[in-house]
């Protein structure tokens, strides 16, 4: 379980997280939705230490990661798994090696048991062939897939995922979400994800915090989301042409 | 005020890549891939180089100096020191600021801003060190047979463009190259190659690792790695050369 409390970040003079506070159950797809510039990626930064909070406290399993000592961060850093929003995958490795990474790094696993995991993590999104592959070889929803695969490698107790649909066409999307989902109750893992994808947030939103201007404006899950009289929200979540087709269409079918 | 807050990430920054690694076996690997990469791939570039000057060097010289009042070993001398204490370790290295410095800028900071470095980061790897100290000990430990193989290649050079060309003889050349040779000069030149490795490796790592934008910046990037490697180098020459001459 992670719990944020009273999380206050600014750049300069503008505040763009103001005394945000929440919790992340384990086992659970948490999302964190917002517009474009509010603040979820720097909120998901945050939490992992890659940015520096003004004030507040990130909780992860009760222990305050930001009073922890250099030492304490790093064991911590390494049961978290991080999928990017471009992958972030290593240009001068392989597929393979990609995946491989945080098992040599970190681990005294022999070379047949490295494989072993990689080959585990690398079947389980769906991508048993492309150990050989060069990053600069793989599509959109490819480079996903491996940055999950990497970040599952190391069997992490939480996991980040900022934006993991970005660029992706709906149906690879919902592949994601689904890998996504299936390994959080699988591994009984603690799940943040970054969207502003409504098939997201309607798929696999278990737990969801909107962001709106760096103030969390609305908590709740997928199922009550449509009881929300929440302006700013309805607005984000149904002004969109979709929305207003579906609802043409339904006032046409009633008259 | 900049230049001083510079001074001060550049400082955090190394006392970040001087720390006991994680994995040292994978360290190991990264080293002699950064050998590779970064040094044994500019041999072709120091000898093409070290082989033209040397001969501009020897021919500029036997012309200046070809007055009956000069011995006639002194262009072979003055060759010998002018290459080994300046040429070799300054020029050459100014030429690798440029090779290698923008090479490291561009390398670390595409990595910045395609989140590589922030992907190391979150794994709990001291990116800094795994990225930055490999190519430091790579270009230091190659720097002394950059400066040997530059002394001798241009020195060879030399004594090719001098006796072809008929400007010197090969006894006079060699005879110069002979005269009063202590190994001082060649210390020194290595002394200065160390630091001028150092600084090529280092700062051109800060400024690629401390880019933020996008493709634009990590030009810029390089583009002020190389020129602030050359300025810092040619200041460095300047103290060393007060200090151990």
């Amino acid at each position: 379980m992670i719990e944020i409390k009273n999380i206050v970040k600014s750049f300069s003079d503008k505040r763009v997280l103001n005394d945000i506070s929440t919790v992340f159950e384990t086992g659970k797809t948490n999302l964190t939705i917002g517009r474009s510039g509010s603040g979820k990626t720097v909120l998901m930064k945050s939490m992992i230490g890659l940015e520096t909070v003004d004030s507040g406290q990130v909780l992860f399993d009760g222990k305050d990661m930001l009073k922890m000592t250099k030492k304490e961060r790093q064991l911590l850093r390494e049961t978290i798994g991080m999928v990017f929003q471009n992958g972030a995958l290593f240009d001068s490795m392989n597929v393979a090696d990609n995946v491989r990474f945080p098992l040599r790094m970190f681990t005294n696993m022999t070379k047949a048991e490295m494989s072993k995991r990689v080959d585990f993590c690398l079947d389980r999104v769906n991508l048993s062939n492309a150990h050989d592959l060069s990053t600069s070889e793989l599509s959109g929803g490819m480079r996903k897939r491996v940055a999950i695969a990497r970040a599952i490698v190391n069997n992490p107790k939480y996991l980040f995922c900022d934006e993991p649909n970005s660029g992706l066409d709906p149906q690879t999307s919902i592949v994601i979400d689904s890998l996504i989902k299936e390994i959080t109750e699988e591994y009984n893992i603690t799940t943040i994800v970054n969207t502003h994808d409504m098939n997201s947030v309607m798929g696999i939103g278990e737990h969801i915090i909107f962001i709106y201007e760096g103030n969390l404006w609305w908590e709740g899950t997928r199922h009550t989301i449509t009881q929300t009289k929440n302006n700013e929200f309805n607005d984000f979540m149904f002004n969109n042409e979709l929305t207003k087709l579906l609802k043409a269409s339904v006032n046409k079918k009633e008259e | 005020m900049k230049i001083f807050s510079d001074i001060g990430r550049y400082l955090i920054l190394l006392k970040n890549v001087f720390q006991i690694p994680e994995n040292p076996k994978l360290y190991r690997k990264k080293i002699l891939f950064e050998l590779r990469v970064l040094c044994l791939d500019s041999l072709p570039i120091i000898a093409v180089i070290s082989i033209f000057v040397g001969a501009a060097i020897a021919i500029q010289l036997a012309a200046n100096l070809s007055n009956p009042i000069y011995p006639r070993w002194i262009t072979g001398f003055s060759a010998r020191e002018g290459i080994m204490l300046e040429f070799a370790p300054t020029m050459i290295n100014l030429v690798l600021a440029g090779k290698i410095g923008s090479h490291i800028a561009s390398e670390i900071g595409t990595m910045r801003i395609t989140e590589q470095i922030d992907a190391l980061d979150v794994m709990g790897v001291n990116s800094a060190s795994y990225l930055i100290l490999p190519k430091i000990i790579a270009c230091v430990a190659f720097s002394p047979i950059v400066i040997v193989v530059s002394i001798f290649l241009a020195l060879l050079g030399g004594w090719v463009a001098g006796v072809t060309t008929g400007v010197i003889t090969s006894y006079d050349y060699i005879d110069g190259l002979q005269l009063d040779y202590t190994n001082k000069s060649l210390i020194i030149s290595l002394v200065k190659g160390l630091v001028y490795s150092f600084i090529i490796a280092s700062v051109s790592a800060f400024r690629g690792y401390t880019v933020s934008g996008g493709a634009l910046e990590v030009g810029r990037a390089s583009t002020k790695a190389v020129v602030e490697s050359c300025i810092t180098l040619i200041v460095a020459n300047l103290i060393i050369t007060n200090l151990l001459l």
